[in-house]
C-alpha cells in the first residue's frame, strides 16, 4: 500500500497545481476589467463594453473554478497535514482567517454584482464593484503570501511543546508576518498573475488578428480583437522586463535567507566560489537524471555567472554546496530545470514585448504573421511559467515544510492510512483532470463565440434606466 | 506596532473579555450562518429536482447565481476561524473525518460548477447531466456537512455512523426549508404552486427528524438524555416548533420574507443545540475543552480585533449585495 506521507504531498502538490491557474486569472485579468469598466462607464468607444463584457465571463468561470478548487486547499491543511496545523496553527490559521475574511469575502459577494447587476445597480456602484473584486484578489494573495513567506523564512515565533506536540508560539507578530520575503514574493506573484494574462490576451487576439490579416478570413468583431491585442501588448512590455529584474533580486534574497534552495537551483554540491552560472548541463547517464551536475557530459555555463547573480556583481562569490547542510537535498533536478525553464521564458516574454511593441511603432503589428503566430505558440506559456516558479519555491525547500522548523514528512496526519490517501489521490486526479477539460472547453466556447454584439448608438447615459427587455449574455 | 503594544496584547485577554468563548460561539455562529445562506442555494438544488419545465428551472439558477459564491465564502471563513483559534481540533476534526470531508468536497465543487456549466450549452442530453449534478451536489453537500456535525457532537471515530447520517438528513431537510422560502421569495410567479407545498412538507419533516435526531444523540451523549433535558435546549426546541409553525403559516400566505426569517432561526437554534450539548468542551473525542485548544494570548487578541473590524464589513456587503438583487430576480438577468 502507498505511503501516506508521498500520496499527501502528491495530492498537495497536485491540487495546488491545479488550483494556482485561476487565481492566476482572476488576479491578472482584474486591472484590466477595471480598465475596461471604467473607460465603459464613461461612455464613448462602445469596444470597452465589449471587452468588459467578454472578459468578465472568461473572469467569472475562473473564479468559480478557483472558488472550488481554494476550499479544497484550506480542508487539506486539516486533513492531511495535521501535524502541521498543529504546529504551525498558532502563525499560519491567522493569515488564512482574515483572508477569508478580508479578501475572499469582498471579492465573493461584489463578484455577484460585477457579473449579474449592471443594468440594476448605478454606475457609480459599478465601478465600485470591479475595484472592490480586483482589491479582493489581490488582498487574498497578500495574506496567502504572508502565510507562505513566513514558511520560508519563520521569524517571530517561538518553539514549545504542548501535549507531546513541538507547538510554534506566536511572540512577535510584526516580524512573523512583515517579513522581508513577503514583498518580493507579493510582487513576483502579481506581476506574473498580470503578465501571464496579458500573454494569453495576446495569444487569443493574435489569432483572431492573423485570420483576418494575414489569412484574409474575415472575422467579427477585428475592432475588438485589435484593441484586446494592443492593451495585452501595452501590459506586457510594462510586466515582462519589470519579471525579470525584480525576479533577479528575488532569487539575491533566496541566496541570502534560504542557501540550501539557491544551492538546489544552481545544483551546487560543494561549497564554491567563482561559481558558474550553467544555462544547460547534461549528465553522463540516465541514472544521474536526479542530478544534472554530478558527472557532466556536456554543459554552458558562463564564468562565474551563479556567483555574480547570486551577490549582485562579485564574481567570486562563495555559493554554499548542498552536501554542508544537515539535510537532505531537494530533489535538485527538478529544481535546477524548472528554474532554468522559468527564467529562460521570462526574456523570450521580453523579447515577444519588444518585437510587439516595435511593429505596433512601425505599423505593422497586424501584418506581422510571424509575431502572431509566436503569440499563439506563447499564450500559454506565461502559466507555465508560474508553475515553474512555484516547483522552485515549493520543491526548492524540501524536506522543510517551515523553514529549518518542521519537515514536510513530520507534517502529515498522524492517523492516516495508506489506504485513504491512495483513495483521496486517486480521485483528485480524476475530478481535478475532469475540471480541466471542463474549464479549457468553456473558455474555448466563449473565446470561439468572441465578444457579445453591443448597440453602437446606446450611450452611457441610456442605460441609467432599466431597459425593458434586458438580453441575457447568452 | 511597537514592542510595548505587542506586550500589552500578550499580557492578557482584550478588554478582559472571554475570548475562548467568545470564539467558540463565533466559530458555531460561522457555521450557523454558513448553514443558512448556502442552505437556501442547497434547498434551492434540492427542489430543481422536482422541476421539470425548463424555464422555471432556470429561474432556480438566476435567483442563486448572484448569491451562491458569496454565501459559500462562509464555509471558508468558518474553517479558517476554527484553524485560526482553535488549530489542534481543526487538525484532529478534519483528519478524523478525512473521507466525509473529501465528501464534502466533491458535493461542493459538483454543486458550484454544475450550474457554470448547465448554462454553457442549451441542448436537452448537457442539461439533464448538468442538472443531476446540480441536485447531487445540493443534496450531499449539506447532508455530509451535517454527518460531519453530527459526528464532531458525539465525537465519533470514523467518518460514517448513525447518528451521521441521522443529522445529515436533519440538516438536508432544513435547506430544503430554507430553500423553498428563498425561492418563493425571489421568483415571484415563475416557480409552480408545488414550491410552496414541499416547503411545507420540509417543515414537517425537519421537525419530526429533529426529534428523531435527539433521541439518536441522546444515546450518544456522555451525559446521555439529561444533557438534552436542559433549560436552553428545551427552549430551543420549543422555540423551534414555534418558528417551525410561523414559517408554515408565513410561506402559506405569501409573506415569503418572514418565512426564509423563520428558517434562518430554525438552522441558527439548530446549531445553537450542538454548541450547547458540546459545551465546555470543544472536541468530544478527545476530551478536549475550549479553554485547553485556543491558541495564546497574543494571536487571539490580534485575530479578535481582526474579526471585530472586519465581519460588520463583511455584513456590509452582504447587505450592499442583498440589496442591489433585491425583489424577484428575471431568468433573463442570469449567465
Amino acid at each position: 500500500m502507498i505511503d501516506p506521507v508521498l500520496a499527501s504531498r502528491f495530492q498537495f502538490a497536485l491540487t495546488t497545481i491545479v488550483h494556482i491557474i485561476f487565481p492566476v486569472m482572476s488576479m491578472g485579468l482584474a486591472p484590466f476589467l477595471i480598465y475596461f469598466t471604467w473607460k465603459d462607464i464613461r461612455g464613448g468607444d462602445p469596444v470597452y463594453e465589449q471587452l468588459r463584457r467578454f472578459w468578465t465571463k472568461i473572469f467569472a468561470i475562473s473564479f468559480v473554478v478557483g472558488t472550488v478548487t481554494g476550499i479544497v486547499l484550506e480542508f487539506e491543511f486539516g486533513t492531511n497535514f495535521a501535524a502541521f496545523s498543529t504546529t504551525a496553527g498558532e502563525l499560519f490559521g491567522g493569515p488564512l482567517a482574515i483572508e477569508g475574511m478580508m479578501a475572499f469575502m469582498l471579492e465573493a459577494t461584489f463578484l455577484g454584482i460585477f457579473v449579474f447587476g449592471r443594468e440594476r445597480v448605478s454606475d457609480r456602484l459599478y465601478m465600485v464593484s470591479s475595484l472592490a473584486v480586483g482589491v479582493g484578489t489581490w488582498l487574498s494573495a497578500v495574506w496567502i503570501l504572508i502565510a507562505n513567506s513566513w514558511m520560508q523564512m519563520p521569524r517571530g515565533y517561538e518553539l514549545a511543546t504542548e501535549n507531546g506536540d513541538r507547538v510554534v508560539h506566536l511572540v512577535d507578530p510584526v516580524a512573523a508576518y512583515l517579513n522581508p520575503r513577503f514583498g518580493f514574493m507579493y510582487v513576483h506573484m502579481q506581476n506574473a498573475a498580470v503578465e501571464s494574462v496579458a500573454l494569453f490576451m495576446a495569444g487569443v487576439a493574435a489569432y483572431y488578428v492573423y485570420r483576418h490579416h494575414v489569412w484574409g478570413n474575415k472575422t467579427k468583431n477585428i475592432v475588438f480583437w485589435h484593441e484586446t491585442l494592443k492593451i495585452a501588448l501595452v501590459a506586457l512590455l510594462i510586466t515582462a522586463p519589470l519579471q525579470v529584474l525584480q525576479g533577479d533580486l528575488y532569487a539575491r534574497h533566496v541566496y541570502e535567507t534560504q542557501p540550501q534552495k539557491f544551492a538546489a537551483m544552481e545544483a551546487v554540491w560543494n561549497t564554491e566560489s567563482y561559481v558558474p552560472e550553467y544555462i544547460f548541463a547534461i549528465p553522463t547517464d540516465l541514472s544521474q537524471l536526479t542530478d544534472p551536475r554530478a558527472k557532466e557530459l556536456f554543459g554552458i555555463g558562463i564564468p562565474g555567472g551563479a556567483s555574480w547573480l547570486a551577490s549582485g556583481g562579485d564574481a567570486t562569490a562563495e555559493i554554499r554546496g548542498l552536501n554542508t547542510f544537515d539535510a537532505e537535498a531537494p530533489p535538485v533536478a527538478i529544481v535546477f530545470w524548472s528554474f532554468r525553464a522559468m527564467v529562460g521564458m521570462g526574456f523570450w516574454f521580453i523579447l515577444l514585448a519588444f518585437w510587439g511593441g516595435y511593429r505596433w511603432y512601425t505599423g505593422e503589428l497586424f501584418e506581422d504573421g510571424l509575431l502572431h503566430k509566436a503569440l499563439m505558440g506563447s499564450s500559454l506559456l506565461g502559466f507555465v511559467a508560474v508553475e515553474l516558479g512555484w516547483v522552485v519555491t515549493e520543491v526548492g525547500r524540501q524536506p522543510w515544510v517551515i523553514q529549518g522548523v518542521l519537515k514536510t514528512s513530520e507534517g502529515v496526519s498522524p492517523g492516516l492510512t495508506g489506504t485513504e490517501a491512495l483513495i483521496t489521490l486517486v480521485g483528485f486526479v480524476g475530478v481535478y483532470t475532469a475540471i480541466l477539460t471542463l474549464y479549457t472547453y468553456v473558455v474555448a466556447r466563449v473565446i470561439r463565440d468572441g465578444p457579445p454584439d453591443v448597440d453602437a448608438s446606446e450611450s452611457a447615459s441610456d442605460r441609467d434606466a432599466p431597459p425593458a427587455g434586458v438580453p441575457g449574455d447568452d | 506596532m511597537t514592542s510595548a503594544s505587542v506586550e500589552t496584547l500578550a499580557s492578557g485577554p482584550l478588554f478582559g473579555l472571554p475570548l475562548p468563548e467568545l470564539w467558540f460561539a463565533l466559530v458555531f455562529g460561522l457555521l450557523g450562518t454558513f448553514l443558512f445562506l448556502d442552505g437556501f442555494d442547497f434547498g434551492a438544488g434540492a427542489i430543481f429536482a422536482t422541476l421539470a419545465d425548463d424555464e422555471a428551472r432556470e429561474a432556480v439558477l438566476s435567483a442563486i447565481g448572484p448569491f451562491w459564491d458569496g454565501n459559500e465564502v462562509w464555509l471558508v471563513v468558518f474553517g479558517g476561524a476554527l484553524f485560526a483559534a482553535f488549530p489542534p481540533v481543526y487538525a484532529e476534526l478534519f483528519s478524523r473525518h478525512y473521507l466525509l470531508m473529501f465528501g464534502i468536497l466533491g458535493a461542493l465543487i459538483l454543486r458550484g460548477l454544475a450550474p457554470e456549466m448547465y448554462e454553457q450549452r442549451h441542448d436537452e442530453r448537457w442539461q439533464r447531466w448538468w442538472g443531476r449534478s446540480f441536485v447531487a451536489g445540493s443534496v450531499l453537500a449539506p447532508f455530509l456537512l451535517g454527518a460531519f456535525a453530527g459526528n464532531w457532537l458525539v465525537g465519533a471515530p470514523r467518518s460514517f455512523t448513525l447518528v451521521g447520517v441521522v443529522v445529515g438528513v436533519t440538516v438536508t431537510t432544513l435547506t430544503v426549508v430554507s430553500g423553498a422560502a428563498f425561492l418563493r421569495l425571489k421568483t415571484r410567479d415563475a416557480l409552480p404552486e408545488t414550491v410552496t407545498r414541499i416547503g411545507l412538507g420540509a417543515v414537517v419533516a425537519y421537525l419530526f427528524a429533529v426529534v428523531v435526531t435527539l433521541g439518536v444523540v441522546a444515546a450518544r451523549l456522555p451525559a446521555g438524555i439529561d444533557a438534552l433535558l436542559s433549560a436552553p435546549v428545551l427552549a430551543l426546541v420549543a422555540v423551534s416548533v414555534v418558528l417551525g409553525v410561523g414559517y408554515g403559516v408565513a410561506l402559506r400566505h405569501g409573506a415569503n420574507a418572514v418565512a426564509l426569517a423563520a428558517a434562518a432561526g430554525l438552522t441558527y437554534g439548530l446549531i445553537a443545540v450542538v454548541a450547547i450539548l458540546m459545551y465546555p468542551s470543544i472536541d468530544p473525542a478527545t476530551g478536549m475543552t475550549v479553554r485547553e485548544a485556543i491558541v495564546s494570548t497574543l494571536p487571539l487578541n490580534l485575530m479578535s480585533i481582526g474579526a471585530a473590524l472586519l465581519l460588520p464589513l463583511i455584513a456590509t456587503y452582504f447587505v450592499v449585495l442583498y440589496s442591489a438583487f433585491s425583489g424577484p430576480i428575471t431568468a433573463e438577468e442570469a449567465y
